[in-house]
């Protein structure tokens, strides 16, 4: 197969398949239906299919129902609006969401020969070569690339409030603006101590190292050797894709919809696409950084090891078999941080403007910044 | 000049643990999480939902003396009971209910509605025409709204239709034992 050919399949399954798909089908699953569950009522299960009554009860045809009548409205513009900034806002808030996967891996690369495990829990293939037919692009800089993508997405909201010529949507710009530049700092540097430990950027190479475990135990996931970094990433990362409780720029009862006042039919929904992929982004990255990515505990590319690799696994398995456990441990891990980003949402009450701008500067900054210190004392001492 | 008392009240300082809201997001998510999974559970009665499903279930749920759509009631021998006094379409605050009367041959009961329409669009369910009726004749205890439609035409109850939906009334004139049969 010609490698263009193979990047296209894996861009349209990852991006349309996956992302796409998870994305849209959270404006009523994640939003409506979760947001009911939990306040004792019964999210939207009126629409039909066709007349049919399939899937009526999840909601999901009010989806496209949705769809099709933002595909269909009239696109208005506000009258002195600069017309070119203004249709590209949201593009550049929907892209980013969209471009920053090509670094994600859904499972370790291909082996073409025989994988055998060392005892210090690398693997090895024998007979073969690795080929990439899970992540998109394997570049070594993943992290960064991701995060040089996401902060493009803070254009995105920016110009929004800017070209809608309207002074609701210019606060709620400026709001997103400042409230995304300054958890950007954080974001980052709360990884600094996880790249450390890792000592690469490759978020494949990142999995793979997580498949380690301490004292022939304890698989050591991102979450084990930096738990306050998760908290930190965790946090920033909601507060990133201006999720609640950190959502002032959209703050529904204040500013109408912020940045997003002016927009109407599909641009709107390019750019409540874009925060969900974005949530999505993040849920994905928690998963691959802290929780292991692809990586089920104890299984390896040729069965099951339980404590210290010693050449033949325990519960041997089929290859493809581990390769789909593996995809979908990937994609229940994204789901299961999806799930509880929503979750917060619906628990927290929304932050005041300077709690949020002091929760970035004060008191999440020094603690990212203190747990790059400790870990770089204890790697030095160990 | 008088000075002013101020008592300083002693203030819970808050601990560390309780400065940075982590037990109480916990606390907080339990309870929504646990909701989320109550309300997920297959067996519908453990789900804390008190949704009513209308129009398939739920129209037991109204008081008795809910308004509703109109009925006419009939006499025993299945003729309608209105005499077409116009005290209902006199009072009704809408002008929704429009009459025509013609004479019957029952000496006894002079008029009858040959056109007897209600407009149940306009209608502000009020309840005014079925305490002016004399006669037991109309009434509002159907217990259903009415339906969202694409055609106004069909909104205009003829009095045939109407009188499908009532039954039969043994209330006597002037109010005196009013019994009626909730048969419909």
């Amino acid at each position: 197969m010609p490698e263009w050919l193979i990047s296209l399949i894996k861009i349209l399954v990852i991006v349309f398949g996956f992302v796409m798909a998870v994305a849209s089908l959270l404006t009523v699953l994640g939003d409506r239906k979760q947001s009911a569950k939990i306040q004792n009522r019964v999210g939207p299960n009126r629409a039909r299919l066709f007349g049919t009554n399939i899937l009526k009860d999840t909601g999901i045809p009010h989806f496209i129902a949705d769809g099709i009548k933002m595909v269909l409205k009239e696109p208005t513009m506000p009258a002195n609006a600069n017309k070119f900034l203004f249709l590209l806002a949201p593009g550049l808030v929907l892209l980013p969401g969209l471009f920053g996967w090509a670094a994600i891996p859904f499972a370790d690369q291909w082996c073409s020969g025989q994988i055998m495990v060392s005892p210090e829990y690398q693997e090895v293939c024998t007979g073969g070569e690795w080929k990439n037919y899970f992540q998109i692009m394997d570049v070594n800089a993943g992290l960064l690339y991701v995060f040089a993508i996401t902060s493009v997405s803070i254009y995105g909201a920016a110009i929004a409030g800017w070209a809608s010529n309207s002074k609701f949507s210019l606060l709620g710009g400026l709001r997103s603006t400042a409230q995304m530049i300054s958890y950007e700092v954080t974001l980052g540097l709360s990884l600094a101590g996880l790249i450390l430990i890792y000592g690469t950027l490759d978020l494949n190479e990142m999995v793979r190292m997580q498949g380690t475990q301490l004292g022939g135990w304890l698989p050591m996931w991102g979450v084990v050797v930096q738990p306050v970094a998760f908290f930190v990433f965790f946090l920033a990362g909601m507060a990133e894709t201006k999720r609640a409780p950190f959502d002032l720029p959209e703050s529904e009862s204040e500013l109408v919809a912020g940045y997003i006042t002016e927009y109407s039919s599909m641009s709107f929904g390019a750019m409540q696409l874009g925060e969900y992929a974005a949530t999505v982004m993040i849920g994905a990255l928690v998963a691959i950084l802290f929780f292991g990515g692809w990586q089920v505990p104890y299984l390896y590319g040729d069965g099951f090891h339980f404590g210290t690799p010693n050449g033949t696994p325990d519960l041997a398995l089929n290859y493809y078999v581990v390769i789909l456990l593996r995809i979908g441990s990937m994609i229940v891990k994204t789901l299961f941080f999806v799930w509880l980003q929503f979750m917060m949402r619906w628990t927290l009450p929304r932050f005041r403007y300077d709690q949020v701008m002091t929760l970035g500067w004060k008191i999440l900054l020094p603690l990212s910044l203190a747990n790059l210190v400790i870990t770089a004392i204890v790697a030095a001492i160990l | 000049m008088g000075t002013v008392n101020v008592k300083v009240l002693e203030r819970h300082q808050k601990t560390f643990w309780e400065k940075s809201y982590i037990p109480e997001i916990s606390r907080g998510l339990g309870v929504t999480v646990k909701q989320f999974f109550k309300n997920l559970s297959p067996n519908k009665e453990k789900r804390d939902t008190f949704t009513i499903q209308y129009p398939e279930a739920g129209t037991d749920h109204y008081a008795e003396r809910f308004r509703g759509q109109h009925r006419l009631m009939k006499r025993e021998d299945g003729q309608v009971r209105c005499v077409a006094c116009m005290c209902c379409s006199t009072i009704c605050p809408a002008n929704c209910i429009h009459i025509e009367a013609a004479e019957h041959d029952d000496p006894s009961i002079e008029k009858y509605p040959k056109v007897f329409v209600i407009d149940e669009l306009r209608c502000i369910v009020c309840g005014l025409c079925v305490e002016a009726c004399p006669c037991d004749a109309i009434r509002m205890d159907t217990g259903t709204h009415m339906a969202p439609r694409t055609d106004r035409t069909t909104a205009f109850h003829q009095r045939d239709d109407l009188l499908k939906k009532g039954g039969i009334s043994i209330a006597t004139r002037a109010g005196q034992k009013a019994l009626a049969s909730k048969s419909s």
